[in-house]
């Protein structure tokens, strides 16, 4: 087996042991990164020297007796997360050049650990996308197949998993951008509960949505990674205080008796029968593990989409209000008035998807609109979570598809906005419930992976993690690296 | 200015900086006066990207003593809103204030003015963030603009009356009024020339009499209760002429030229903003609790009309003297240290009133300014009292201790002003009066009342002012009646 296949556990295993040092493991990965990424294109930015230092640093540290939970473990962080002294571009022009002076919460967390830093990864600008195609930089492509898309936003995260240019990543999940990548490139991914892990130093898109979460090759994997990024913080108030669990332990564990629901409502029209065929067999081999897989209506789920759609861009037209090239990132130049320096700037510095979401946002909190759009989005995103509450009554967890397709084509979807909105039909609710949701690999349908999603209860991530690692454990499916 | 028929409606928001150690939503410093530019400043209240807002929670308590004060309601639970606008001194592009569930409303303060106690409603007193500071600069021909961002973030209390103001005077006692409040909780230096006082005012006229008001004008940013007053002046007067004359009034923003003496028109209600109002997803709801809501209530410094009730109850001061007395910072705890070391309250009291308030007018300065201290002020009454000086004498005395802070009896003894009552002493300076004004003495045997005054007069000249006028008049009247 070659370095860069091994899952961090078992690059952990070895970094103990001695049979590898992360400086070996680190320069692996960067030589992967060197040849396959200019065909992949999942970095932004690869911080090479940064790596370098930070795997020597966890040698010796090693030697010295440290055994930090990822002690010399290479990694990646989508370029949405703050990182102090390197670029952070968000996957847009308009803060091309910005290089933030502090560290986002999970950076640090993440270092404080021992984990290297690869480097940043792309993303859809400001994570909005379901395909990365709407970087202002460059596509990510499919390790599965180069022609298709990795998902969206987080797809450069999801795909410098999936090739083996990362032992683990990190991105973030608003509507689906976490789960429905992860689904797509054939990789575990994981949104916790909102509040779980801090977003402090994330950049905001929907602030009510964001959250912060692993990219692994395997569920034991994300248990381990999870455990190091979540957890209270001082410098977000709507991070969750609670205490965080063992999650690498609550991952072994059987589902015999465990209550199963499989909400109709998300084998939505136009699924592919691929798709649906591999889910099905999901829940069949959930069954044989004993557990009592039984249907389960949630009857507001089809107006998720249009209540995000009214909700994200919002919030997202107030967060993204602070680019106005005064203070950092781009500015146009030759402008005359201050009207005319942010007309220019932000004319120039957002791509189309963002700008739309902007108007839309805009519009929706607008005098006279407000009560319409936006309050009647939050009644609607109320009743949903009521669908979740009243499922959680009889069902320990719910199982679904991820995505209701496999990856597509780049281009097939970027002229028409509300087909790739249709991309996260199946994760939006859970994000707008805030609950945990865990994409696991369930097979292929057309040579391309399929994802099982697993959600669970508010701060539900332990039986969310058994549910997925049983399967994982039980499932023909074994993680593995396309060839590229 | 024919005002007489018209009626004014005003109300004021009022924004107070709060004096919290750090800002409203991150660690910096929030005393940031005389300080470089921008070295009050992080990530949070620079608005970079990623970082999160965390609620200053004395800024909240010191809203929530200020609505208390001003005897507003808490309700259970608060939130915070973001108000969007852009411009560069908000560094978010939206500013975190409150929308529809501020911390305190529905209360009220009471201004002595225009005969008698009035009573302005408050509708709420709410917590926001102040912005940066935007200095703009011509150079070689050529303008630009400099940002300070020591200001960004620091708490500001947002105080809305209601339109229950009806005169220019009403408007500045209110100004005062709410200025001394703040001042007493200890929540703002309240100090307006550096801005931690501001004011808006909105001013609308009407027939008296009539019901329905008229158009609305705001009048942005004054910075001192008499620019309150004066722009309020001006803009009744530009109204009425504007009615008069046959024109409308137009709604709009419009800003106070000091210098001038003038409002000058800014932006009319077709620029308004739509600030997009929504709850701020970054920071929690607020739970105020009866528990906490109580005990701030405690800690409450007593209040100016407390402290005017119970200056009438307990000193028997008329509703004046106790108004005057409550009226400025630290004037009454210095009446109140003197009263406690000189049972004499109404004494005291005409003393501060007289003589104090004189000086501070005169030198333009605040007590607390002053070297005198209430001993000062009580040693140099009982050195009255016991005739060991003049009142007009004391009225120097008092001048020298306001300045160089000297205890009265040192001046007395040091500038020999200690009365002359020394009876063999004064006599012979009596007779030498009589002898040397015959025709004043024969005016007194023939019960003439005003020589006898002179010639106390003649006495007193010839003493500078120290011989104790009472005994020369005694020796004066003993003297020629058996003459
Ligand atoms: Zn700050």
């Amino acid at each position: 087996m070659e370095l860069h296949e091994l899952t961090v556990l078992r690059a952990l295993d070895a970094l103990r042991s001695r049979e590898v040092s992360s400086v070996e493991l680190t320069e692996a990965y960067l030589r992967r990164i060197e040849s396959l990424d200019h065909t992949l294109g999942a970095y932004l930015t690869v911080t090479a020297a940064r790596a370098r230092s930070d795997a020597r640093r966890a040698d010796e540290l090693r030697r010295r007796g440290d055994d930090a939970p990822l002690l010399g473990v290479p990694v990646a962080l989508k370029d949405i997360f703050c990182t102090n002294g390197i670029e952070t571009t968000c996957g847009s022009r308009i803060l091309k050049g910005f290089v933030p002076p502090y560290d986002a919460t999970v950076a640090t967390r993440l270092a404080e650990a021992g984990a290297v830093l690869l480097g940043k990864t792309n993303m859809d600008e400001f994570a909005m996308g379901s395909s990365t195609e709407n970087s202002a930089f460059q596509s990510t492509r499919n390790p599965w197949d180069l022609a298709r898309v990795p998902g969206g936003s987080s797809g450069g995260s999801a795909a410098a998993v999936a090739a083996g240019l990362a032992a683990a990543s990190l991105g973030t999940d608003t509507g689906g951008s976490i789960r429905q990548p992860a689904a797509l490139c054939g990789v575990v991914g994981f949104k916790p509960t909102y509040g779980r892990v801090s977003r402090y130093g994330m950049i905001a898109f929907a602030s009510s949505l964001d959250q912060a979460g692993p990219f692994t090759r395997t569920v034991a994997d994300c248990a381990l990674v999870l455990g190091v990024i979540a957890g209270h913080d001082p410098s977000d108030s709507t991070a969750l205080p609670d205490p965080v669990p063992d999650y690498q332990a609550s991952a072994d564990g059987e589902l015999r008796g465990l209550h199963v629901g499989v909400p109709d409502e998300y084998f939505v029209a136009g699924m592919e029968p691929g798709v649906e065929r591999a889910v099905r067999g999901a829940l069949d081999t959930l069954t044989e593990l004993g557990a009592d897989v039984r249907p389960v209506s949630m009857p507001h789920t089809s107006y998720a989409l249009a209540a995000y759609y009214l909700i994200a861009p919002a919030e997202a037209s107030a967060n993204l209000a602070r680019y106005d090239g005064v203070k950092y990132g781009y500015r146009a130049p030759n402008a005359n008035t201050t009207l005319d320096a942010y007309l220019r700037t932000r004319g120039e510095g957002f791509g189309p998807e963002v700008k739309r979401r902007i108007m839309l946002g805009t519009y929706a909190l607008s005098s006279g609109y407000y009560d319409a759009y936006y309050v009647k989005a939050q009644k609607i995103r109320t009743l949903i979570k009521a669908d979740f509450d009243r499922a959680f009554e009889s069902f320990d967890v719910l199982v679904a598809p991820t995505s209701p397709t496999v990856a597509f084509p780049l281009g097939a979807k970027t002229a028409d906005p509300l087909a790739m909105y249709l991309s996260d039909v199946c994760t939006l609710p859970v994000s707008l419930a805030g609950l945990p949701g865990l994409n696991v690999p369930c097979g292929l349908a057309d040579e391309m992976p399929v994802g099982l999603q697993i959600i669970g209860p508010a701060l539900g991530e332990e039986t969310v993690l058994r549910v997925g690692a049983a399967y994982e454990r039980a499932s023909a499916w074994q993680p593995r690296i396309p060839e590229i | 200015m024919s005002t007489s028929v018209y009626e004014p409606v005003i109300g004021l928001e009022t924004h107070v900086q709060l004096e919290t150690k750090s800002k409203m939503f991150c660690a910096c410093s929030a005393a940031y006066a005389g300080a470089e530019p921008n070295t009050h400043v992080c990530p949070v209240c620079l608005g970079m990207p990623g970082v999160l807002p965390v609620i200053n929670r004395r800024a909240v308590e010191f809203t929530l003593l200020s609505g208390l004060a001003l005897n507003c309601e808490v309700p259970d639970a608060s939130k915070f809103d973001r108000k969007n606008y852009p411009y560069p001194d908000l560094l978010k592009g939206y500013q975190i204030s409150q929308y529809d569930l501020p911390f305190t409303v529905n209360g009220w303060l009471t201004i002595d003015v225009d005969g008698g106690p009035h009573r302005v409603g408050i509708i709420r007193a709410h917590l926001e963030e102040d912005t940066a500071k935007l200095i703009h600069k011509r150079e070689n021909g050529a303008s630009h603009t400099l940002m300070d961002a020591n200001r960004s973030g620091v708490p500001l209390l947002e105080i809305v009356s209601a339109p229950d103001i009806r005169s220019p005077t009403a408007a500045r006692a209110y100004v005062q009024k709410l200025r001394l409040i703040v001042q007493t909780l200890g929540v703002s230096t309240g100090n307006m020339e550096e801005g931690a006082l501001r004011c808006d005012v909105n001013i609308s006229i009407r027939p008296a009499g009539s019901e329905p008001l008229g158009v609305k004008v705001e009048i942005k940013n004054l910075n001192s209760a008499r620019s309150v007053q004066r722009a309020l002046e001006y803009e009744i007067d530009r109204q009425t002429r504007a009615i008069e004359g046959g024109q409308q009034v137009i709604q709009e923003t419009r800003g106070w030229d000091e210098d001038r003496g003038v409002t000058v028109s800014q932006r009319t209600k077709e620029q308004a903003h739509d600030y997009r109002y929504f709850p701020e997803p970054d920071l929690p709801p607020v739970f105020l609790s009866p528990d906490w809501i109580d005990g701030l209530r405690q800690q409450m410094a007593e209040l100016p009309d407390a402290r005017r009730e119970r200056y009438q109850r307990e000193f028997g001061l008329s509703h004046y003297d106790a108004v005057q007395l409550t009226s400025a910072l630290g004037v009454g705890t210095f009446f109140e240290q003197a009263v406690a070391l000189y049972a004499r309250p109404k004494v005291t009291a005409n003393w501060i009133q007289g003589e104090l308030f004189r000086v501070l007018r005169e030198r333009d300065t605040d007590i607390q300014e002053l070297p005198l201290t209430p001993e000062h002020l009580v040693e140099l009454l009982v050195l009255i009292d016991d005739g060991t000086i003049s009142q007009a004498i004391a009225k120097q005395v008092f001048d020298d201790v306001a300045t160089s802070g000297r205890s009265p009896r040192t001046i007395v003894a040091e500038r020999g002003l200690a009365q002359i009552s020394d009876a063999t002493e004064l006599e012979r300076m009596v007779a030498e009066a009589i002898a040397a004004n015959p025709q004043a003495a024969a005016d007194v045997r023939a019960g003439k009342a005003p020589a006898l005054g002179f010639l106390t007069g003649q006495v007193m000249k010839a003493t500078r002012g120290k011989a104790n006028p009472a005994v020369v008049n005694q020796i004066l009247k003993r003297l020629l009646d058996t003459a």
